[in-house]
């Protein structure tokens, strides 16, 4: 069998950007939580926030070094396996990707040591202010990377001279037609992320009645504000996908699995894309919602994936199922908010033992959501790196040969996989050590207190040991 | 286009900055992993741990900026060195990763506190060595056609780059030791005093190899050095005092002066180094003109360069401030 470089590579940063994508879209939501708590633990001297602050933070520190290792990854992938795209756009990618060290990862990783290390070493306002340069830090980081990622959904501002892009208007390019609903739409996502998984991980302690106040009090903020945020999600969602029915057709096409252009549309709930014979199978479908959602007409056309040749149509299976897999956990996460809103009015929320176990499910879907929007959004760009002006194959590295790439591949799989299951490890292990653990004086065993098991032993450690 | 200063330059400097601020800074933090098998106790290990937990996130800031710089000054140099140096890239990353995330892991480990030891030592090794590989690379040159990288996947790995990464292995564990003298008192900076001198001479080592070696290979770099004897010859000198002080300074016990010379050695070396290349970036056929990206990408990144950089550096410094002093093996965290 011939060995692929294009398909090799493609596989290669698929699987490196997902790997990577799921750790900042927690980051960037926890880092704003915890600023959140140390404002809350500064202003009301509540023991109760800080409690539940240095927790997080421990979560947050092992999700934030995966975070950047994995990112460190991506800032050299561009080059290894796509050199001729990165020559192509460097006059672009370049300035805004270094923007986004010298505004982001800088700020983020300085005051990171001090959230981190520093809270006896600086005043507790200091320690605030670090807390919420680091929340700053991870939105200045979207800002660049989504305006890097909607330059290529919707170029504009550039022009091509021999070979290279050339930037005409910096406003344009960064202010590119897709950015603010993508960059809208990842702020949400990642809010949402942060909050089910403290609502999921306090729901899990209130089951073991660990610690009850401190988890009550951040569940019943993580409620709220999903409450607030998921149905938000929903309508920014739907002016994304206008927004890409009027830039990105064909993509929104392979969403809504729709072969012809045409009027009075079905959505479908359920069918399998076929694009061998340019055809579903098994469709199950609501007679002309597609038109009602796209167009806000029951008759409105909507685009057809016929309207370009098959060579540039998208992996049609993928992007519309990845969509659905989106949207139903959208749906989903808008049922919890209004199911906890009804208990609350109830006065039981936190009694409900099955609302709790199901938000502990919950704390997964918008890691599902996240990468499946991701997938909608880059595979339904294929064929194009660039949308209508460079494809995949153009990008690749002439000199990438078919065994080099899978030499990488391989590497980074097996990398990533033992990291990975390091990090959900320990992760594993912070949960279960749960605030008591985390607010212990000596929560980090240094060498004079060795290998303790770290079972159950630790919830008994110091039940009221500091308040 | 005609510009009123050399942009093009500029950049160079700048870039120049950048990967000399990550070497010294990530050099330490690097050299702590590389030191670490050999460290006597585990009780070293946390001191040489806990002394740079805070700070090494910052200090690999600096590669992600030497590429994403690059890309935005000289694209060419990313568009070639990374293709041309695909396995060795990702040797080096793989490396982080496991020493990146050993910071965090092993800190909360108890019976596999050993494995993440050796992810820690290894992973720094590895990226110790490829980075020197690449310096090997970049003295020996590319083979390129028409701006694209056209050799093979392992052209990079010769017995000279072999040389270049385990000398850079041992610099990054000179700078090591000399910052553990600085920051660590008792058995650990006794240990890190014996160290330093027996690493001073691999370096020095490496170094008689490298300036024999390359005018023997290099036409270009001869007639650089030995045409017409120049004030370069100034910088190899200034090195080699930096050497000179490191020795003394260690003798009296001095406790910043040897961290300090180190860094200096370093300097000069580099400085040397891109003086015997100037003006070529993509050696044997580009120079950073060539290299260039268009003039209104570099004056646009240069506008946010010129008034964020002092920033960063300002409170970078704060942070080192904020933990000055001497480290001990807990208390962190
Ligand atoms: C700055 C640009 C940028 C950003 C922020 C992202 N991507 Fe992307 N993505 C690309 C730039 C890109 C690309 C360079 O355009 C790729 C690489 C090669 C390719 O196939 O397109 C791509 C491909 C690509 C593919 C493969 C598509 C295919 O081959 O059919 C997937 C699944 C993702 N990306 C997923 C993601 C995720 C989960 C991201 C979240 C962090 C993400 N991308 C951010
Ligand atoms: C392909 C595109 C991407 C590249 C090249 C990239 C590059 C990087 C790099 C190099 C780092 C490490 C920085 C450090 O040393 O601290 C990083 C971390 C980070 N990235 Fe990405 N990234 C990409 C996609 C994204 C996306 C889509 C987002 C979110 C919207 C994002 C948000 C972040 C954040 C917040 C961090 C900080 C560290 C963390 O939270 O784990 N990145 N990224
Ligand atoms: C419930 C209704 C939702 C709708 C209608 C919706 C709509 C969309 C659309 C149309 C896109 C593709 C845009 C494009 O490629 O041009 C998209 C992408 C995306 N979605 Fe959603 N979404 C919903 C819910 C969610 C939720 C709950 C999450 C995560 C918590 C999420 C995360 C993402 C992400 C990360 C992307 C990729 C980045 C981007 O293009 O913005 N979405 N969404």
């Amino acid at each position: 069998m011939d060995l692929d470089p294009l398909v090799l590579s493609r596989i290669q940063f698929a699987f490196v950007v997902c790997f990577h994508a799921i750790f900042p879209v927690f980051t960037i939501g926890l880092a704003s939580t915890i600023a959140g708590f140390e404002t809350l633990s500064f202003k009301t001297n509540n023991p109760i926030w800080q409690k539940l602050s240095k927790f997080w933070i421990q979560v947050f520190a092992v999700v934030f070094g995966m975070g950047v290792v994995s990112g460190i990854v991506m800032s050299f992938q561009f080059g290894t396996n796509w050199s001729n795209f990165s020559y192509a756009t460097a006059n672009f990618l370049g300035p805004v990707l270094s923007y986004e060290v010298i505004t982001a990862f800088f700020l983020e990783a300085a005051f990171l040591g001090v959230l981190l290390f520093g809270r006896d070493k600086v005043p507790q306002g200091v320690h605030l202010f670090a807390a919420i340069m680091v929340a700053t830090g991870t939105f200045i980081s979207s800002f660049w990377i989504l305006a890097a990622n909607s330059l290529l959904q919707t170029p504009d501002g550039l022009v091509l001279v021999k070979g290279m892009y050339h930037v005409v208007s910096w406003a344009d390019a960064l202010f590119n037609p897709s950015f603010a609903y993508r960059f809208a739409h990842m702020a949400l996502a990642s809010f949402l992320t942060a909050a089910f998984v403290v609502a999921g991980v306090s729901a899990w302690f209130l089951i073991q009645k660990r610690e009850v106040q401190a988890n009550r009090k951040a569940l019943s903020v993580a409620l709220w504000f999903l409450l607030f945020l998921a149905p938000l999600q929903a309508i920014v969602g739907d002016f994304h996908g206008l927004n890409t029915l009027k830039h990105q057709p064909t993509k929104v096409a392979a969403m809504e699995g729709n072969w012809e252009t045409g009027k009075g549309v079905p959505l479908l709930l359920f069918a399998i894309p076929d694009k061998e014979n340019q055809t579903n199978h098994f469709e199950v479908k609501i007679p002309n919602m597609a038109s009602f959602v796209l167009t806000h007409d029951w008759d409105g056309e909507v685009p057809g994936l016929k309207d370009v040749p098959i060579e540039e149509q998208p992996p049609v299976f993928a992007v519309f199922w990845a969509f659905r897999v989106m949207v139903a956990m959208g749906l989903l996460m808008i049922g919890f908010a209004i199911w906890g809103l009804f208990l609350r009015i109830g006065g039981k929320y936190y009694q409900s033992t099955m609302f709790l176990n199901g938000l502990r499910l919950m704390s997964l879907s918008p890691f599902f959501a996240v990468l499946a929007g991701w997938i909608v959004t880059e595979t339904g760009r294929a064929p194009w790196l660039i949308y209508q002006q460079m494809t995949h194959a153009q990008g690749l590295t002439p000199s990438l040969t078919g065994a080099m790439a899978l030499f990488t591949l391989i590497g980074y799989v097996i990398v990533y996989a033992l990291v990975f299951s390091a990090g959900v490890y320990y992760l594993l292990k912070v949960f279960r050590g749960g605030l008591e653990k985390a607010n212990a004086p000596h929560e980090l065993d240094s060498i004079e207190r060795p290998s303790r098991p770290f079972s159950a032993a630790h919830a008994s450690l110091d039940e009221e040991g500091e308040k | 286009m005609e510009q009123p200063f050399d942009l093009t330059l500029i950049w160079a400097g700048i870039i120049g900055f950048g990967i000399m601020m990550y070497v010294l800074m990530d050099g330490f933090d690097l050299g702590q992993g590389i030191l670490f098998p050999f460290a006597p106790n585990e009780h070293t290990r946390d001191v040489m741990m806990n002394s740079v937990a805070p700070v090494w996130d910052g200090n690999e800031t600096w590669l992600v900026l030497g590429g994403a710089g690059l890309l935005a000054a000289f694209p060419l140099v990313y568009s070639v060195f990374l293709p041309a140096l695909y396995i060795g890239v990702f040797l080096l990353l793989a490396g982080l990763i496991f020493r990146g995330v050993a910071f965090e892991f092993r800190f909360k480990a108890k019976t596999s506190r050993y494995l993440w030891n050796w992810a820690f030592a290894g992973g720094s090794t590895v990226a110790a060595f490829a980075q020197g590989a690449v310096v090997g690379a970049y003295i020996q040159g590319f083979k390129t056609e028409n701006l694209v990288y056209v050799g093979g996947a392992l052209d990079w790995l010769t017995p000279f780059t072999v040389i270049t990464g385990a000398g850079l292995v041992a610099g990054y564990a000179l700078l090591g030791s000399t910052w553990l003298i600085m920051k660590s008192e008792g058995e650990v900076q006794d240990w890190a005093y014996k160290l330093t001198p027996r690493l001073l001479l691999g370096v020095l080592a490496v170094f008689a190899i490298v300036s024999v070696y390359t005018p023997f290979v290099d036409p270009f770099v001869k007639s650089r050095w030995f045409d017409s004897v120049s004030l370069i010859w100034l910088l190899p000198a200034l090195a080699m005092y930096c050497a000179f002080i490191i020795f003394r300074a260690v003798k009296k016990r001095d406790e910043g002066l040897p961290f300090v010379a180190t860094m200096g050695l370093f300097v000069f070396s580099y400085l040397a180094l891109l003086a015997s290349k100037w003006p070529y970036i993509v050696p044997p056929n580009y120079t950073i003109y060539d290299a260039a990206s268009a003039p209104e990408s570099q004056l646009f990144l240069l506008l946010g360069f010129l008034f964020v950089i002092p920033i960063v550096l300002a409170y970078t410094a704060w942070t080192y401030w904020v933990f000055r002093g001497k480290v001990k093996a807990t208390g962190y965290h």
